[in-house]
């Protein structure tokens, strides 16, 4: 029942953001400055925002894990944060296509895109030690510890890329979005919610995943038992 | 006995150890110096632009032997069970954190020492200029990689590829602290003071401490009573 | 009703979704010597550790002296001696016994630590590195350790397991001593017969769950698989 829900979730929403993108291309006309390039924003903005979602949810769960020890907690977190990453990921590379038409280079420093990085990083250390646990709650524990010590440093961060003497090491230009037309914010917000709900379904199929794992293991861990 | 004193039993245990077999110092001094010789290989620069790099360099240097001494942080309980006892007695939890935390953090601290005179050596850099703002930025720096990277040595103790994974996480979450250390030492350098435009990455650095002890010393329960 | 010196009230133990406890119950009065007896895999040393704050438990409440707060006078009456040494191969005998002394709230440090050592027939060997010492020894070394701040509670995790002549002695004198004056001893072990002699109650462990408590019975100390097949589920 719950995974018809989800794929009915996963299909409804691949429905909108492909209805959503077929807007953006065939109906909107090229903006003035920067030409067909721009219609990349929306898909790299929503992607940044959704990351920061599930973040933080992963923060939220993290945090409930901890005072709840329940092992539900711990997959949404490990779902959050591969879908985050994923996304993060998304935002990257898509900036730096973005940057690669308007600048010339693919990679620039630019402020955004250097605190998304390094967001990236956090949580990919997280991705990368969470399998090297073998033991279920000591996993979860750890993992839970590190997606908070991950989020707590994402404020530092983008506070530290804005120190007056980084910036004249790194001055580079900035993505300007601007204002948004008004007939590119039905559009953008459409792409913002449909992003959101592919992410969830693909949540959803990964805490089932999950679920699935922790019955295997102790199941497993049964059977050596007797 | 009360927390702090049961922390300074700790440390002073700790450094007593590392000090009768240097195995950490020496490793960490050690790799330092190679470094600052390989560094010098990298580059052909003038003498002003040496100044440039000259605090990204050294915190370059620091951080690697940091990782280093923090590596061998909780891995040093687990011979014998010897974590066990330690929890097992009546110290707080966050007292043994707090106790490897500042042994680590003086360990670093010499081969800090050990380093600074090499590194004005190698480069011609002159450093005893605002010898006090310089220590002062050291001090709060190296308190910050210690006591993050005591904190994921105390995740990691448990963790497969513990080596490879403390620095997997520690870097990212290292990164606001060193780029502040890193603009603020180049600035002093170049003869600057701490004030004016270099007083935010001061306040960053203090900032970063005060949010990674409190929430180290808070959750290390968490992370050693699993 | 008197107090009781340990108590588990339906302590449960996941590690994932796996139970290695289910509800598992326990009383100790004071002034008991339990042996806590199962099988390997039945859960002891998880069951140990959760009583000597080692571990959490994921339900279920352990009290010491009534007390469940776990905190620093609960710990302060527990001696825990588990499968490790819990020594430091870098610290000489004596400063390993002062730094245990101090983190236990030992008055006068140095000075129990003399005694310590010399309870246990290390006192030549104070100043000599851990390292070094032989097996035996090192044995030894954790015993003194373990009784260093003369705990009211003592835990001990299949102590004479592996143990040379010299160090079962000097175990047994001192467990001998410890109950002499009134303290408490829960004691896991294959019921081996220098454990099950001290022993005063027993209790059997059988896939996290207590499935027989009692006072130990003279059957007990020279048939060892009598505990499994009176009360055990599987033979």
């Amino acid at each position: 029942m719950r995974e018809k829900a989800t794929y009915v979730l996963g299909l409804l929403a691949a429905l909108v953001m492909i209805f959503n993108l077929h807007t953006v291309f065939t109906q909107l006309p090229d903006e003035a400055m920067q030409g067909a390039v721009y219609r990349i924003i929306f898909i790299h903005v929503p992607a940044a925002i959704n990351a920061d979602i599930f973040f933080t949810c992963a923060l939220v769960s993290a945090i409930l894990f901890l005072a709840t020890k329940n092992f539900l907690w711990d997959s949404v977190t490990v779902s959050c944060v591969e879908v985050g990453a994923m996304l993060t990921l998304l935002n990257l590379v898509t900036g730096s296509i973005w940057g690669r038409n308007q600048w010339g280079v693919w990679w620039a420093w630019d402020l955004r895109m250097t605190g998304q990085l390094m967001c990236f990083l956090l949580y990919m250390g997280y991705l990368l030690v969470r399998p090297a646990i073998s033991e279920p709650t000591q996993r979860a524990t750890m993992s839970s510890i590190i997606s908070i010590f991950a989020y707590a440093d994402i404020p530092l961060v983008l506070m530290a890329i804005r120190l007056p003497n980084v910036r004249t090491q790194h001055p580079g230009p900035v993505l300007e979005t601007g204002t948004l037309a008004p007939e590119f914010r039905a559009p953008f917000a459409i792409g913002i919610l449909a992003m959101f709900l592919i992410s969830s379904a693909l949540v959803l199929v990964r805490l089932h995943q999950e679920s699935a794992q922790r019955e295997i293991d102790s199941l497993r861990r049964e059977l050596h038992a007797r | 006995m009360n927390g702090l004193q049961a922390a300074w039993a700790i440390a002073r245990k700790d450094l007593r150890t590392e000090l009768r077999t240097k195995e950490s110092i020496n490793a960490a001094a050690s790799f330092a110096l190679v470094i600052l010789v390989l560094f010098s290989f990298a580059f052909d620069l003038g003498r002003e632009e040496l100044y440039a790099i000259s605090g990204g360099l050294l915190w370059l240097v620091y951080s690697f032997a940091g990782a280093l001494i923090v590596n061998r942080g909780f891995a040093r309980e687990v011979p014998n069970d010897c974590l066990d006892v330690l929890l097992a007695s009546p110290a707080p939890a966050w007292a043994l954190f707090l106790g490897k935390a500042v042994s680590a953090f003086f360990l670093l601290v010499i081969v800090e020492a050990i380093s600074l005179p090499v590194f004005g050596l190698f480069y011609n850099i002159r450093w005893t200029q605002n010898l006090g703002s310089l220590v002062l930025v050291i001090l709060l720096a190296t308190w910050g990689i210690t006591v993050v990277g005591t904190a994921f040595s105390a995740v990691t103790v448990n963790v497969r590829l513990r080596e490879l994974m403390l620095p997997v996480l520690l870097y990212p979450v290292l990164i606001p602290l060193l780029i502040g250390a890193m603009g603020t030492t180049t600035a002093l350098f170049g003869g600057e003071t701490l004030a004016g435009e270099n007083a935010s990455p001061l306040r960053l650095l203090i900032g970063f401490d005060a949010i990674y002890t409190a929430l180290a010393v808070y959750l290390i329960e968490f992370v050693l009573i699993v | 009703m008197r107090m009781l010196a340990v108590e588990a009230d339906r302590v449960w133990k996941y590690f994932g979704d796996y139970p290695a406890l289910r509800g598992a119950n326990l009383a100790v009065e004071p002034g008991a010597c339990l042996a806590l007896l199962g099988r390997n895999g039945a859960g002891k040393t998880t069951f140990l550790r959760i009583l000597a704050n080692l571990s959490r438990p994921t339900k279920g409440d352990v009290r010491i002296f009534g007390d469940a707060s776990r905190g620093a006078e609960a710990r302060r009456k527990v001696g825990y001696l588990g499968h490790g040494i819990g020594v430091y191969d870098d610290l000489s005998a004596i400063e390993n016994l002062i730094l245990f002394g101090e983190l236990a709230g030992v008055a006068e440090p140095r000075r129990a630590a003399v005694e310590a050592l010399e309870r246990v027939g290390l006192e030549r060997v104070k100043d000599g590195m851990a390292r070094e010492f032989s097996r035996g020894m090192r044995q030894r070394l954790a015993v003194a350790r373990a009784f260093l701040h003369r705990p009211e509670i003592l835990l001990l995790d299949e102590p004479f397991t592996s143990l040379d002549d010299k160090a079962i002695a000097v175990l047994q004198s001192l467990l001998q001593d410890a109950l002499a004056g009134g303290a408490t001893i829960v004691m896991s072990t294959h019921q081996i017969r220098e454990a099950m002699e001290l022993a005063t109650h027993v209790a059997l462990l059988e896939r996290g769950l207590i499935v027989h408590t009692g006072l130990r019975a003279p059957e007990m100390l020279n048939d060892p698989g009598w505990l499994y097949r009176t009360y055990g589920a599987q033979a």
